[in-house]
């Protein structure tokens, strides 16, 4: 382990990283999410998945779910990193805390003819995807899911004319009548 | 007429920004005008209450407020225009965050139309300023002002202290609305820092403080944040358990430096006892400080056989770089006292006699041992005899960055809070002049001296302008070795003592540069002279640029190389060339 000298101590982390989705409760204010945004940025956090918009337009208040990794402590890290901001009103580890469901949106647009057209269609009602656009050539399909089964969508659309994706990122809730 | 004109809280902007300034008990602000923020030198030109510090430069003006807000527990206060005004701030408001010092910047800004637009001296000062503070505001709307003014204030000065910046464009320090005074709706719903520790924690701390075998006391800055109560608390604490204590470079004073259970300062340049006591403990209680770095060396190496108990208002500090058993979210105040009342009804004094017998045998070490020299002085023995010439006054230091620091911190010892004002957590060169005019504005009668290097010194030189103008006789008593010192002995350890670019080729001639500003210069270079010229530079009453010119290659021992535990310190007199080459080769491989 050779490494240059330094006026820094530093060391090799081995711990695995885990996958979190977050959910921040925050005040819709102008600059909120580049404060969100810049802490991951400025402390090397990674943003997997990242989803925003006001929930309760009357108390101003925005949700914002990130899909991050890393090691337990830097998830722990994060999650005080974002609780201590101004405008923070809560952090819930969805990943953690509570079982919890995952959704996303993608429209997933593919171009072809013939047997590959078909085959599009048929994996499209296998998976549960609506057509939303048709042209001759090409479909747009909507299509709702987790993340892996949205990637297994488009990674079966590849051979068949895939053209262009568009995703939402990941929105989650908790399961059961509690709230937030 | 509107029944409006009548309105005493009717007003501009700009007249709002002072008015919040007299009903947040502010008497002093530092700063530097420009166009984005002449309405509000318009309004402090027309009253009394505020007294407005003219600066050289804006970033002498956020470490003057940082110095003044570190000696009074108050928030300082920084005013500048939009543009260079507001990016010559970053670096002073960096520090504060870095540092947790309570600091309220208010900014001017291009009028509200014109932003976006690329307009003169227009930058995006919330956009630039917002990973530097705590936090900060934009206020497009007069009528939002009075509450953001007040919530800044707040923020600035609750929880874990921290600097804020209020943004403020030219048209919104004209438009005229309606101002309120400090009131609680004033501040973000979200935003409620926790004071009082869990109960069921606390007990678990006392229980593992009770049976302590090998306890340390770890203090930092956070106790001296949270106010004379707590310190008084913490000294308690270590009369009540009879408990060995360390503090980091930002926690010195809380404790005394002359009280018997005082180990010294901890870390990589701290004492052999303090770095023995933290790596040896069993039981560690950490107050207010956040398992830095420079405290820490190689974190996996860091007190492996001890039970961490940490108490901290800010949770993010907990587990960040150490994982501890026992965390306290909470003010230490406030926890310290719930600690001592458990501890007082439950626990009794442990016998820790073996454990101080340990202590004495790594204190006879000698960890900061130098060599006089009749010759030349050593800036260690020129920090001592400052100390000894300023003892029992009514004194104040800051410093610079370097290694002139390092020796301040071991050398010159504290006795009370508030007393030292050193740039820590940023390590910005250029920090102890301003802010030992922010420091003298505060304690018009104190002596307050900045202990600094010739290279720092010179970054920040511009302020001493300032303290001409004002009056203020700060003493700038420069430890002048013709290096960056700190940047040279890291070249001699680690990089084959290739100088490269850390040695200063032409110095002022720092006497006619005290003249030329209208101080007092004085230069010594026998150590038969120094004490005749301390004596000289404390009585006279103006500023002093002191000229102290010091052993050019001494190096700052005792050490933690890179990448070594608390246990593998380098001493004073190990430290001849071959065992430093040979202690600082091995980290070179391993590290």
């Amino acid at each position: 382990m050779n490494q240059p000298a330094s006026a820094y101590f530093i060391e090799e982390r081995h711990d695995p990283n885990e996958t979190h989705t977050l959910a921040v409760l925050v005040q819709n204010e102008p600059g909120v999410l580049a404060r969100v945004i810049g802490l991951f940025s400025g402390r090397g956090y990674n943003i997997e998945s990242l989803t925003v918009s006001e929930t309760e337009a009357q108390k101003h208040l925005s949700r914002i779910t990130i899909v991050t990794t890393g090691t337990p402590m830097v998830i722990a890290q994060i999650k005080n990193q974002l609780d201590r901001m101004i405008p923070v009103y809560q952090v819930v580890d969805m990943t953690q805390t509570r079982r919890s469901i995952e959704r996303e949106l993608a429209m997933v647009k593919v171009r072809g003819q013939g047997e590959h057209r078909v085959e599009a269609l048929r994996l499209a009602d296998a998976f549960r995807a609506r057509v939303i656009d048709a042209t001759t050539e090409s479909f747009v399909f909507e299509i709702t899911g987790n993340t892996d089964k949205i990637n297994q969508f488009i990674d079966l659309m590849r051979p068949l004319g895939l053209v262009e994706v568009s995703r939402t990122g990941v929105a989650a809730i908790g399961r059961g009548p509690e709230g937030m | 007429m509107s029944d409006k004109s009548h309105d005493p809280n009717q007003m501009t902007g700009a007249a709002m920004i002072v008015r919040a300034l007299i009903d947040h008990g502010v008497t002093d602000i530092f700063g530097y005008p420009g166009g984005a923020v002449l309405p509000i030198y318009d309004e402090i030109f027309q009253q009394s209450e505020v007294q407005h510090i003219l600066v050289r430069h804006e970033q002498g003006a956020g470490h003057a407020a940082e110095g003044y807000a570190r000696s009074t527990g108050k928030p300082g206060v920084a005013l500048v225009t939009s543009g260079p005004g507001a990016t010559n701030m970053v670096t002073p408001l960096t520090d504060a965050l870095m540092d947790s010092i309570p600091l309220v910047c208010i900014s001017g800004q291009v009028p509200t139309h014109l932003i976006g637009n690329d307009a003169f001296q227009e930058c995006d000062t919330v956009g630039i300023t917002r990973p530097c503070t705590k936090h900060n505001w934009l206020v497009r709307d007069v009528n939002d002002l009075a509450k953001v003014l007040h919530e800044a204030f707040y923020v600035a000065t609750s929880g874990r202290p921290g600097p804020v910046l209020v943004d403020v464009p030219k048209d919104v320090q004209f438009a005229t609305g309606t101002y309120h005074p400090p009131r609680k709706s004033d501040v973000h719903r979200s935003y409620a820092p926790r004071v009082k520790g869990d109960a069921a924690q606390i007990r678990k701390a006392v229980a593992l403080l009770a049976n302590a075998k090998r306890p340390v006391i770890y203090s930092g800055g956070g106790v001296i944040n949270s106010g004379p109560e707590a310190t008084r608390l913490l000294r308690e604490l270590v009369e009540v358990t009879g408990f060995p204590i360390t503090s980091t470079l930002m926690g010195l004073g809380a404790y005394p430096a002359s009280g018997k259970n005082w180990l010294g300062m901890l870390g990589m340049h701290g004492t052999y006892e303090a770095n023995m006591t933290m790596h040896d403990c069993d039981v560690m209680l950490c107050v207010g400080a956040r398992f830095d770095d420079r405290i820490t060396g190689r974190v996996d190496a860091f007190s492996p056989g001890s039970k961490k108990i940490h108490i901290d208002i800010d949770p993010s500090s907990i587990n960040k770089n150490i994982r501890v058993d026992v965390p306290i979210i909470g003010d230490c105040g406030n926890v310290l006292g719930d600690i001592l009342q458990v501890f007082k009804a439950e626990a009794k004094k442990p016998d820790i006699k073996s454990w101080w017998q340990q202590i004495a045998q790594w204190r006879a070490r000698n960890s900061l041992y130098y060599k006089k020299s009749s010759d030349v002085i050593l800036p260690q023995h020129a920090i001592q005899s400052l100390f000894e010439a300023t003892r029992g006054r009514d004194t104040y230091i800051t410093t610079e960055v370097g290694q002139h620091q390092m020796w301040a911190a071991q050398f010159y010892g504290f006795e009370e809070p508030h007393r030292w004002m050193t740039s820590g957590g940023l390590g910005t060169m250029g920090y102890g002049l301003p802010a030992a005019v922010g420091v003298q504005v505060a304690h018009p009668d104190s002596l307050v001296i900045d202990i600094a290097g010739d290279a720092s010194v010179q970054m920040t030189m511009q302020e001493m302008s300032t303290a001409v103008q004002y009056e203020l006789p700060i003493k700038i008593f420069i430890l002048n070795n013709q290096y960056m010192g700190m940047v040279r002995q890291w070249q001699q350890l680690l990089h084959g003592n290739r100088l490269s670019h850390s040695y200063s080729e032409a110095l002022p001639d720092f006497v006619k540069l005290a003249e030329a500003y209208g101080a007092v210069g004085l230069q010594v270079h026998k150590p038969g002279d120094l004490d005749g010229a301390i004596h000289e530079m404390i009585t006279v009453k103006r500023p002093v640029l002191f000229d102290c010119r010091v052993a050019a290659l001494e190096n700052c021992f005792p050490m933690i190389p890179s990448g070594k535990a608390h246990n593998e310190m380098l001493l004073p007199e190990q430290a001849n060339d071959e065992a430093t080459a040979k202690a600082f080769a091995g980290g070179k491989a391993l590290v």
